[in-house]
């Protein structure tokens, strides 16, 4: 039997959250233990937990004091989130598309011209990444994608934009992010996806969850317009790919 | 089926309820009401569920009209002047409006928040279980958005049943209680300190998101930045400029400041009705104190019909008995107009 990881710092979040604690710093490790711990205590069904948010390096588990206190869910949390990860599950896998550069991605020439190159390399270099949805938050549907290429890994800008376009992805600091609503965002912008990860009339409402896999891919901008049309109307336009 | 109808209404007034929570994991913060225990009670007046639908009224007046039938609505939370037609009504009590009545709120003295329930509740369609207002992401019902002018709110016609007040506890201005972290350990004991033994006072451009602290800036041990991770309401995070934010109930689900402290729970409505300007200060305790606050918080909320009496049976002068609550409490005009609209950062 594999003998148990070191056991996360479980740091009180007030007296009806607790945030269980991997790492510091961002760390594809910790955020494997994230998700591991996520769906074990979906599956444990300890009572008194009423929701779970993953983040890159913490679980932040909600509950209800007058169910559970925190020194009895202390201890149902700290055995199962010191388990050996379990062998990896097949994760979901999105192929999402995206309309590179021009009015979609007004980063792009940029980001080539600081790292160098050209856009159509920043493209290939984007599209050839292998993703995890480390974690959703901010605003509905906002996917922070692990495993961006380190060689695209650049400071965010110094003057966050007030207004970016829903479906916008960017890269910021040495994550890559698929952002469903219209909002403030610091990332630079390399281009727009018709997916909505985040639909209020769609079943179902998200698409994405924490542990999905991402690959991108290039689409042109008319194919983006057409696209766009048919997810406003409610089509799930991202591919699943069964592996 | 009756209708209220909106007249005037100043901003940071909005339909809001117990919330939803449940889909953080997907970015969706819970928001709902600001003061749950006035939510509670308004709505316990008028015979309602404590977390069904209400209108949340920020510092301005705001004046509803009842059409196509009677309204019984009852107020509660921040103490404001109200009457119908120059006949006053008593915050914490229960009235019914007449066909073509209008009731006519004005100023929060003291507090920000009153809750207008009405008996039925509001109706609309939910999302995720509720009908309150985010404005952010575009949510709510019947109005995504805070209320305005010549809005219309469908609702049960009046049943006719007795008026009712209700007697809660005196407001306390005891220091607002906080349990400390998840982060504390990004802060020194001195600035620990410091933040638990100052005074502080809620600016001016708070906000349902969050309340900016105004006070000595508090300093962190190794910078300000922290890879993000999940908030509560009451969370209180210090961001770069070292002047605290507590997170109210329309905050992003994760943040990437130190958070130094967690307002307990049954403190963080305290916190919503502290006015813009007047001091206060926080006092640390346990986890194990807090979750039995808590618990006492949800109790009190439970046992919110036993504290119900006939209107009849008033035999206070209202008005003394309101000017004494809000002594040293008052708020200006000028203070609340600098209130922000939640979809206006």
């Amino acid at each position: 039997m594999a003998a148990t990881l070191p056991p996360p710092r479980l740091l009180p979040s007030g007296d009806s959250a607790v945030t269980v604690e991997f790492s510091r710093t961002i760390d594809d490790a910790a955020n494997q233990r994230v998700l591991a711990l996520d769906k074990a205590l979906a599956a444990s069904a300890i009572d008194g937990i009423t929701e779970t948010v993953p983040t890159y390096r913490s679980l932040l588990v909600h509950y209800d004091p007058g169910k559970i206190g925190f020194d009895a869910l202390s201890e149902k949390l700290l055995p199962i989130a010191s388990q050996p990860l379990p062998p990896t599950a097949k994760a979901r896998r999105w192929r999402i598309p995206v309309a590179y550069g021009g009015e979609h991605g007004i980063d792009i020439e940029d980001v080539a011209k600081a790292l160098k190159t050209t856009p159509d390399d920043i493209v290939a270099r984007h599209t050839a990444g292998d993703y995890c949805i480390a974690m959703i938050g901010f605003t509905p549907g906002w996917s922070y994608l692990s495993g961006l290429d380190e060689s695209l890994q650049m400071s965010r800008r110094q003057n966050p934009r007030l207004l970016t376009p829903a479906g916008t992805i960017a890269i910021g600091g040495i994550q890559t992010g698929i952002q469903c609503l219209a909002g403030p965002s610091g990332w630079h912008l390399l281009g727009r996806t018709p997916v909505r990860t985040y639909q209020l009339h769609r079943n179902p409402t998200f698409l994405t969850e924490p542990g999905d896999r991402v690959t991108f891919f290039a689409i042109d901008h008319k194919t983006f317009e057409e696209q766009d049309r048919a997810a406003e109307a409610g089509e799930i336009i991202a591919e699943q790919v069964v592996t | 089926m009756s209708r209220l109808v909106v007249g005037s209404i100043g901003p940071a007034s909005s339909v809001q309820d117990g919330g939803r929570p449940g889909a953080q994991r997907y970015g969706l913060t819970p928001s709902g009401a600001m003061d749950r225990m006035a939510l509670a009670a308004a709505n316990t007046l008028v015979g309602n569920e404590p977390f069904a639908a209400t209108v949340e009224i920020g510092p301005f007046g705001a004046t509803f009209t009842a059409k196509d039938g009677a309204v019984r609505v009852a107020i509660a939370g921040a103490p404001r002047n109200a009457d119908i037609a120059g006949q006053a009504v008593a915050i914490d009590t229960s009235v019914t409006l007449k066909d073509g009545e209008t009731l006519t709120l004005g100023f929060a003295r003291g507090g920000a928040f009153t809750y207008l329930a009405i008996e039925g509740g509001i109706k609309g369609e939910p999302v995720f279980g509720s009908l309150a207002v985010n404005a952010r992401a575009g949510l709510g019902s019947p109005y995504p958005r805070p209320l305005q002018a010549d809005d219309e709110l469908a609702v049960d016609a009046a049943s006719g049943a007795p008026e009712l007040r209700i007697e809660l506890p005196k407001p306390s201005s005891d220091p607002i209680r906080v349990v400390l972290g998840p982060q504390d350990d990004e802060f020194d004991d001195a600035n620990k300190a410091l933040f638990l033994d100052s005074e502080w006072k809620i600016s001016a451009t708070s906000d349902r998101m969050g309340y900016r602290l105004e006070g000595p800036a508090i300093k962190h041990l190794h910078g300000h930045n922290i890879v993000s991770d999940g908030t509560v309401n009451g969370s209180i995070q210090v961001p770069g400029n070292g002047a605290p934010i507590a997170l109210m109930m329309d905050r992003g689900t994760s943040g990437g400041y130190p958070k130094i402290a967690t307002v307990i729970t049954a403190d963080v409505g305290r916190l919503a009705q502290t006015s813009a300007g007047t001091a206060f200060r926080f006092k640390a305790v346990s986890v194990a104190e807090a979750q039995d606050e808590a618990k006492k918080f949800a109790q009190a909320i439970r046992a919110l019909p036993d504290r119900l009496r006939s209107a009849d049976t008033v035999a206070l002068n209202i008005e003394a008995l309101s000017d004494a609550n809000v002594a040293g409490h008052a708020v200006s005009a000028v203070d609340a107009g600098t209130w922000q609209v939640a979809a206006e950062p």
